[in-house]
């Protein structure tokens, strides 16, 4: 009990003190995992799409294998860019272990599946609903794609969401990958586990508390842009 | 469109400020070294006096001895800084790396419960104590992750005569985890498990554990430093790292060594000057 409530004493004194060293540990944190988000997106969207709209042979093997990344460990996905990135590895030469970059490519890796599984499934079923409409305007799928995306825009912002939680919350690839170097790849989970490894659980805690906090206030940010958006467009 | 002219400038004002740390421009070097020396605070307490020396900044990687040792094989790092004699001369002997210098050393604990249920403390030296905690199949946890202490705690077994790994699962438990995810569940166990010194001594969550055997000669735990062998690996910086080395091993960095202290207690012991120059 004393620890769990040291904990929220700690988070409170590390925030209210603006530690210089927690400032760039959340920035960082924030840096990668929205970077990546963005990048996962970018790839995502139009590969959901592309996946639900277009017909073609070996179609249903694609959405099982994009439904079952969603589930891709971590630990694994930092592995292979491990083993891709390191000067050993087939990508060495740009010597890009053990960097913010590392990191931020490993999240993409994470993310995309679970932004394009989900789009897939978000304009297929809208799809299915404006088809005959669309059709009648003289649209195919493939000129449908903008519309379907725009159309369904509130839905699939909570799915960069869903994203952009499984970036900012998971530590076995950044740690893998990015090392947890202080002031360089160091972010909020893998200073978790190091407080962790120190045996003072109460600053663990802690950290975790303001990382909950900052994953937060991204998804009320979220949530007010979507707000003011449908208020000013209906 | 404006609303999007925004968010474009946001992630392009980040990417434009995660890109620094990716293009070398500051002068550093990467160095894998363990748990023991990183978690204990050694490396923070020292590090800066040689980065306001030379300029050059130092990032390291905290892992274990076997994980630090294929780093540097890979080339990943630029020096080694570990702690397991046979490895490090292995690494040399093998071409991976340019010469080991002796650095510090400090020692290993047998820690435990402090009801002390296999009655060890009493042992007062480490074969002893191993073969007590078999005999009464107390719980013992084992890093068992190919770390040094890893290493050094199977040569104890060893020593003892007993065949550990046919106990494993039962009394003899490896968590394959790292020193301190290893204390904290010998902690919530009840468990004894060997402990290198540096890390025991910074570790905070250790009500209820105490040492219990110290002080033996089979509890020495000698480190060294080695540059990555840029023969092997040209992108390695060898200039800087044997910079570092030379540092290390210095009156000063030295010095530094011998003043850093957990509660009081000296850590680590240098001894760099007695073999320079073999």
């Amino acid at each position: 009990m004393t620890d769990i409530g040291n904990a929220f004493i700690q988070a409170f004194e590390l925030v209210v003190g603006l530690d210089p060293d927690l400032a760039e540990i959340v920035l960082l944190s924030l840096k990668v995992s929205l970077l990546a988000v963005f990048l996962a997106t970018a790839i995502g969207l139009p590969l959901g799409a592309a996946v639900a709209l277009f017909r073609f042979p070996g179609r249903g093997g694609v959405i099982v294998l994009l439904n079952a990344l969603m589930g891709l460990p971590p630990v694994v996905v930092g592995l292979v860019v491990y083993l891709t990135l390191s000067r050993a590895g087939p990508l060495g030469v740009f010597g890009l272990l053990f960097t913010p970059t590392a990191m931020i490519i490993a999240q993409v890796l994470l993310v995309t599946p679970i932004i394009a599984a989900l789009t897939r499934q978000v304009i297929e079923d809208l799809w299915s609903e404006y088809e005959e409409q669309l059709r009648s305007l003289g649209a195919g799928p493939a000129r449908a794609v903008p519309a379907l995306l725009w159309d369904g825009r509130y839905t699939l912002l909570t799915t960069v969401l869903a994203g952009f939680g499984r970036a900012s919350a998971e530590v076995g690839a950044v740690m893998m990958v990015g090392g947890n170097i202080d002031h360089v790849t160091r972010v909020m989970t893998t200073a978790i586990a190091l407080e962790v490894s120190k045996g003072d659980l109460a600053l663990a805690l802690g950290l975790g508390v303001i990382l909950i906090v900052l994953s937060g206030t991204v998804n009320a940010a979220a949530f007010m842009l979507k707000e003011a958006a449908i208020r000013k467009h209906g | 469109m404006k609303r999007y002219f925004f968010t474009l400038s946001i992630l392009a004002a980040l990417f434009l400020s995660i890109s620094p740390p990716t293009v070398a421009q500051e002068k550093f070097i990467t160095i894998a070294s363990t748990t023991s020396t990183v978690n204990s605070g050694l490396m923070d307490a020292i590090n800066p006096l040689f980065e306001k020396k030379t300029g050059i900044k130092v990032r390291m990687l905290s892992v274990g001895t076997g994980q630090a040792v294929r780093l540097a094989r890979d080339g990943d790092v630029d020096v080694l800084l570990v702690h397991h004699r046979p490895s490090e001369d292995k690494f040399v002997a093998d071409g991976h790396g340019v010469k080991r210098y002796d650095v510090m050393y400090n020692d290993f604990v047998i820690v435990g419960p402090e009801e002390d249920p296999a009655k060890i403390v009493s042992v007062g030296e480490a074969r002893g104590a191993m073969i007590r905690i078999a005999e009464s199949k107390s719980l013992f946890l084992s890093r068992g992750d190919d770390s040094g202490t890893h290493k050094r705690e199977l040569t104890l077994w060893g020593m003892a005569g007993i065949d550990i790994a046919g106990f494993s699962g039962q009394w003899y438990r490896e968590t394959g985890s790292g020193m301190g995810a290893t204390l904290n569940a010998a902690f919530a166990m009840g468990a004894y498990t060997l402990a290198d010194r540096g890390t025991w001594l910074s570790f905070r969550n250790r009500a209820g554990m105490a040492v219990m055997v110290e002080g033996d000669p089979p509890l020495h735990n000698p480190y060294g430093i080695m540059l990555v062998n840029p023969a092997k690996h040209p992108h390695v910086k060898a200039a800087m790292g044997q910079q570092y080395i030379d540092w290390i091993v210095s009156p000063q960095g030295q010095a530094a060594i011998a003043a850093f202290t957990v509660e009081g207690q000296q850590l680590f012991h240098p001894n760099a000057r007695q073999t320079q120059g073999s």
